[in-house]
């Protein structure tokens, strides 16, 4: 299998006035044509490893790792304007609330046509019957009129989907997905993810899926780290997620409610601070 | 006897041509000591209800009842002893500026106790948070602990119903766990009456004993837990959502 990212000893560290934070530590993992899944409670530094791909975090935030390779080369050693010619066009990111992402004061047309002739010297006109494709490619209907639109006249759904068409112009290699679907409901998230799912299988894209929701995982993702305490406390197979060794992820397992085993109480997580000590585990293949 | 008896009630928002019915003729009934959900997707009128029996939804008609008494436009100050809301954004329904302690001690206040300061030691103690979190600021409190301040406040007054707006939405699946094991103990120690609103089935399956599913603020089903377990819905609608939950 061709290896998209190779990621090997990442640490995230923010200094603060009680001494150095770790917020992510050393994390390894490879990312092939596949859907990885991360999973992890909040503060377990998942949206941390996303951000940390595309050079995101800002001083005094530090980070730090042996290599992030993109295609074999190294991340870390390009310059700020180089970056930036990988973020969106190699490697795209869409954030958990479209609420926050979208510009309140530009048309979805505007800032979809913005974020595609950034990346490509296409005409208006060209930008525009390229924006409208997208938008019907995330199963817009009416794509004219969301054109014209501005984003507090979308839903949730709306928005997040407008969110990955726009992330998807240029299509980029890899896509990394923070929690994409926690501000949608279950009917909208199916359609989401059945989105993203084609898109991974016909471009052969290479999908980070973040998320907290264990069973969407396991049912979406093929791969799934799981993390604590900014490490990777387990790596398996989604299928197998619910034969998983370590404790944490099976207090995580069992304390969902179920609907098809009823229970008086719901079993509550106890921690070990052991969890936290014990090195990662390594998610390179 | 029926805590809540809700009738034909219509909600809608803006008039003429903007007008949005939010609730078109929603009926039911819980009873005393009796758990009920209401689900549906977002937009479905389902925290419109909860808005308009709080009277935070002014726009409304049919008829609301609260203990065998008619909710009228302007509820009497004894309607918030019996009825209390709890938010969804634990990050949102908290005063920034206030302390536990404040948030606490007024609401204590305002329902007319005199003896707030034990009440406050013992509204803590209630919620698992303890003496420790008297004084703290919402900023120092993680989700779950200002979940479970919020619960507290809402606890304050003594209510008889409590109002559930999606309690455990912004919160991981750990600590929903413990909140919503809270949540039953309360239920079971104070003899609570939940009205809770979800958009996971499987939340209101594990809290609730009926519920009703909602779409496009129209109320399609009632059904109990165990015909949603046996998955049986009638309707086409919670069909669909019974199959996209699992």
């Amino acid at each position: 299998m061709d290896r998209l990212l190779d990621i090997e000893n990442l640490w995230v560290r923010f200094p603060t006035r009680q001494g150095v934070f770790d917020a992510v530590r050393c994390v390894s993992f490879t990312l092939g044509r596949e859907r990885l899944g991360i999973v992890g409670e909040s503060g377990s530094g998942k949206s941390m490893t996303g951000r940390a791909i595309l050079r995101l975090i800002r001083p005094p935030g530090i980070v730090e790792a042996d290599h992030i390779n993109l295609d074999g080369v190294d991340l870390l050693q390009k310059s700020e304007k180089d970056m930036r010619a990988v973020r969106g066009q190699r490697i795209s990111m869409v954030m958990q609330d479209p609420k926050f992402s979208l510009n309140p004061v530009m048309t979805i047309g505007d800032q979809i046509i913005e974020a595609y002739r950034l990346h490509s010297k296409a005409s208006k006109s060209d930008a525009y019957a390229k924006s409208l494709e997208m938008l019907e490619a995330v199963s817009i209907r009416n794509p004219e009129r969301v054109m014209r639109a501005y984003p507090h006249e979308m839903s949730g759904g709306m928005g997040q989907r407008i969110m990955i068409a726009m992330m998807l112009i240029p299509n980029p290699e890899i896509l990394i997905a923070d929690e994409p679907t926690s501000a949608l409901d279950v009917s909208v998230q199916r359609q989401v993810l059945d989105i993203m799912d084609k898109l991974v299988k016909e471009r052969g894209m290479g999908l980070i899926f973040i998320s907290h929701d264990l069973n969407l995982v396991a049912d979406f993702c093929d791969r799934v780290l799981i993390m604590y305490a900014g490490r990777i406390v387990e790596v398996c197979d989604a299928d197998k997620l619910h034969e998983a060794q370590h404790p944490y992820t099976q207090g995580l397992l069992n304390s969902l409610p179920r609907l098809d085993a009823p229970r008086d109480r719901l079993d509550v997580l106890t921690r070990d601070p052991a969890w936290s000590e014990a090195p990662s585990v390594s998610g390179r293949l | 006897m029926s805590m809540l008896k809700i009738d034909g009630l219509d909600v809608w928002f803006g008039r003429d041509r903007d007008r949005v019915d939010a609730v078109i003729g929603a009926a039911f009934e819980v009873a005393e000591g009796e758990s009920f959900g209401l689900v549906g997707e977002s937009g479905s009128g389902k925290s419109t209800i909860l808005r308009a029996l709080m009277g935070l939804a002014p726009t409304w008609s049919g008829n609301m009842a609260v203990g065998g008494a008619q909710i009228t436009k302007k509820r009497p100050k004894s309607f918030y002893k019996q009825v209390q809301m709890v938010f969804q954004d634990p990050y949102a329904s908290l005063h920034p500026r206030h302390s536990v302690d404040a948030v606490l001690g007024e609401t204590l206040h305002l329902h007319g106790f005199t003896d707030i300061d034990a009440r406050v030691v013992k509204l803590l103690d209630d919620v698992g948070l303890g003496q420790k979190f008297r004084f703290r600021y919402p900023h120092q409190l993680s989700g779950g602990q200002r979940q479970r301040v919020a619960i507290a406040r809402a606890l304050a007054p003594e209510p008889q119903l409590l109002l559930l707006d999606e309690p455990t939405s912004a919160l991981d699946v750990s600590v929903q766990a413990e909140i919503l094991n809270l949540l039953a103990d309360l239920r079971a120690e104070h003899k609570l009456t939940y009205l809770m609103v979800s958009h996971d089935l499987s939340v209101v399956g594990h809290m609730c004993d009926r519920l009703a599913v909602m779409k496009n603020g129209e109320i399609v089903e009632l059904m109990d837990v165990a015909a949603l377990r046996a998955m049986k819905a009638t309707h086409p609608y919670a069909q669909h959502l019974l199959q996209a939950s699992i």
